[in-house]
């Protein structure tokens, strides 16, 4: 089988981001692959261990995502693909769906493409719905557990995470999931796969090769700021007896409008 | 000159490093308590590679360069000595001595095993009488046919109850000219009838690792497991320590890094007379000299990983590492524990450990004492290298990568 795992490049999670400007910085901070791709890659990867075929990992961003890429492939990606034209930049969640579903259809015979749940970056968690809708396939999100997959028959039976608890969801093949942290442990990359990283070639696609033209978005950010700091103050409440304590507590709670 | 790390360089620190930040540094204060080593770093690091990082992939190692190994202990001793020590008698001190002066068929035999990390390798050189003085040794051992018979006492030996194979060394020749002349190597197997192990407790630190003895009483050992020839063990001991010192000092460079971080950390975070302590000159100086020092102990110790790549011989170099970079962690962790000031008197925060662990590399490896002698006998011109026999292979990534 064929899997397509899309994964980014983001801020490291440790970042301080500001607004300068009107615009988004986190200053010379590293960038990282996104955190919850790499359990979506673990999954594309276990999926693969356990039925045969190779994964495809593609992202989508400047230069810079090859980083991503080459820690994919470290991990046991086959092969790595980066989308990148000047014309992307600028695209919303709608538009960049478009861009992934057309990169999805090029590589072609794809089984699954495969989403970490969101991007600790822009934090939407949409594109795995709004690629499958574009692609046309069944979109299965927050998947916590594969229980079956068959080849050959072409069906999947996946556990989505839900506040309650489990739902089992079935569904035909090809088909969209979007991977939450209780899929499991995301493996280290390997050292064989370090060193096949860091001599491989990564690909870039155009708007061109896509054979699109790059879709116009339909959100923009008219204005971004930061949100005012907080004053907080700390302050300890003492008393002779947890009564007296609790009493004082309430006091102050009500004098300060809090309730 | 390049002072970049290549892309393999930096994707395999990121590994290791996450690795230790994941598995390692969230329980090490509780297996340091307990002086007990946790059960699974072992088999963990042995499955992850690392216990064969640079050896060549025909041995089944992961064909990375000797840089990757300093890179890797530094990491490794960042999150706790007890990861970095095992790098250091496994690989260094073991299997790339194996690497350096075994025969083909010695290599094919050993170094597949210690690479996966189904075997791990010990050193035994160290005796309860000889430690600077290696030539003093009682550890004896004596042909017989096509086997010798070891008889001794192995003390301060890491990994001794958990180890496969040992490289011990011998006196098979008492009435040699020079007593350095009659010394042998053996690549010993540890589940040898005749060979007793066991654990030394009440360390100052390291105390989440295995240190212990192992007693010889009548071990036959085949002469094939002889390493090099007879009279050789000195030199080959001594070609051993140029790379155990050399993860040695790599490894305390991640240790004065764990230590700065600490005190950074703690000096924006604690705050006297309304102001944070990093504020103060004296927390500055400190911190600054953990700087300074960080950066001059891991130059020294790419210099000496650059030198191994390139098949240049290292002793003088690499001593001058282990010595900085040994002397200067234990300095680091002293200093992190007066910044963290009551506090780091107390195993609430590392910085405790860290000291307690930087002690015992100004000791084993060459005291600095010993560092002193050396550096200073080159100097005057009353030491100079002679080329080996074998010398340590020079890192050849088409070779060393090529798939079986």
């Amino acid at each position: 089988m064929k899997i397509i795992v899309f994964v980014k490049q983001v801020p490291d999670s440790a970042a301080s981001v500001a607004v300068e400007d009107g615009k988004v910085t986190w200053g010379d901070a590293p960038l990282v692959i996104n955190p919850w791709d790499e359990y979506a890659v673990e999954a594309a990867l276990a999926l693969t261990e356990a039925h045969g075929g190779d994964v495809v990992a593609i992202s989508m961003g400047s230069e810079d995502a090859k980083e991503a890429l080459k820690h994919s492939l470290a991990m046991g990606c086959a092969e790595a693909i980066l989308i990148n034209d000047p014309a992307f930049a600028g695209a919303d969640s709608a538009a960049a769906a478009r861009i992934l579903a057309a990169a999805a259809q090029k590589v072609g015979d794809a089984d699954l493409v495969i989403f970490g749940k969101q991007a600790i970056d822009s934090d939407t968690g949409v594109s795995a719905a709004m690629t499958a809708r574009v692609l046309g396939w069944p979109a299965i999100t927050l998947v916590a557990a594969i229980d079956a997959l068959d080849a050959d028959a072409k069906t999947i039976q996946a556990q989505r995470a839900m506040e309650e608890g489990r739902q089992v969801v079935s569904s035909k093949l090809p088909a969209v999931l979007s991977i939450v942290k209780d899929y499991g442990e995301p493996r280290y990359p390997s050292f064989m796969g370090i060193r096949k990283a860091s001599k491989a070639e990564i690909p870039m696609w155009s708007a061109a090769d896509l054979g699109i033209t790059a879709p116009e978005a339909v959100v923009s950010w008219p204005e971004i700021m930061s949100p005012p700091a907080r004053e907080i103050a700390n302050e300890i409440i003492e008393g002779g007896s947890p009564e007296e304590i609790a009493a004082t507590l309430a006091d102050k709670i009500m004098a300060e409008k809090v309730l | 000159m390049d002072f970049k790390l290549t892309e393999e360089h930096k994707m395999a620190q990121q590994m290791v490093r996450d690795f230790c930040a994941k598995e390692v540094i969230p329980t090490i204060a509780d297996w340091d308590r307990k002086q007990e080593m946790d059960p699974a770093i072992l088999p963990r690091m042995a499955e992850l590679g690392i216990m064969g990082i640079n050896l060549p992939v025909k041995y089944g190692g992961q064909g990375f360069d000797y840089i990757t190994l300093g890179l890797v202990c530094e990491e490794l001793e960042y999150a706790d000595t007890t990861l970095r020590v095992v790098m250091s008698v496994h690989m260094g001190l073991c299997a790339m001595s194996i690497l350096q002066w075994g025969t083909e068929e010695q290599k094919m035999r050993f170094l597949p095993k210690l690479a996966s990390g189904e075997h791990y390798g010990s050193f035994g050189l160290t005796e309860p009488g000889a430690g600077s003085d290696v030539a003093g040794m009682a550890s004896t051992a004596v042909k017989d046919g096509d086997d010798y018979i070891l008889n001794g006492e192995k003390m301060w030996i890491s990994l001794a109850t958990k180890a496969h194979v040992c490289l011990i060394v011998a006196r098979t020749d008492s009435t040699a000219d020079k007593p350095t002349s009659g010394l042998t190597a053996f690549v010993v197997e540890l589940d040898s009838e005749g060979i007793t192990t066991g654990d030394l407790h009440g360390k100052l630190g390291v105390r989440a690792g295995s240190t212990g003895w192992i007693a010889m009483n009548d071990v036959r050992v085949p002469a094939s497991h002889r390493l090099g020839e007879e009279g050789e063990g000195f030199k080959i001991a001594m070609g051993s320590l140029d790379n155990g010192r050399y993860t040695v000092g790599a490894g305390a460079t991640g240790l004065i890094r764990a230590s700065m971080d600490a005190s950074v950390k703690y000096a924006h975070e604690r705050e006297t007379f309304g102001k944070p302590i990093g504020s103060y000159q004296l927390i500055k100086q400190k911190i600054g000299r953990m700087r300074r020092d960080y950066e001059m102990a891991r130059l020294l110790c790419l210099r000496a990983g650059w030198m191994k790549n390139e098949g240049l011989r290292n002793t003088r170099e690499t001593s001058q590492a282990k010595w900085f970079a040994t002397d200067a962690s234990f300095d680091a962790a002293n200093e992190a524990v007066q910044v963290h000031g009551a506090y780091g008197f107390s195993d609430e925060y590392p910085v405790e450990r860290f000291l307690r662990n930087s002690k015992g590399a100004v000791i084993y490896e060459g005291t600095s004492e010993i560092h002193t002698l050396m550096q200073a006998d080159y100097e005057l011109g009353y030491r100079k290298d002679k080329p080996l026999r074998c010398e340590l292979p020079a890192f050849n990534a088409e070779e060393w990568q090529a798939e079986k």
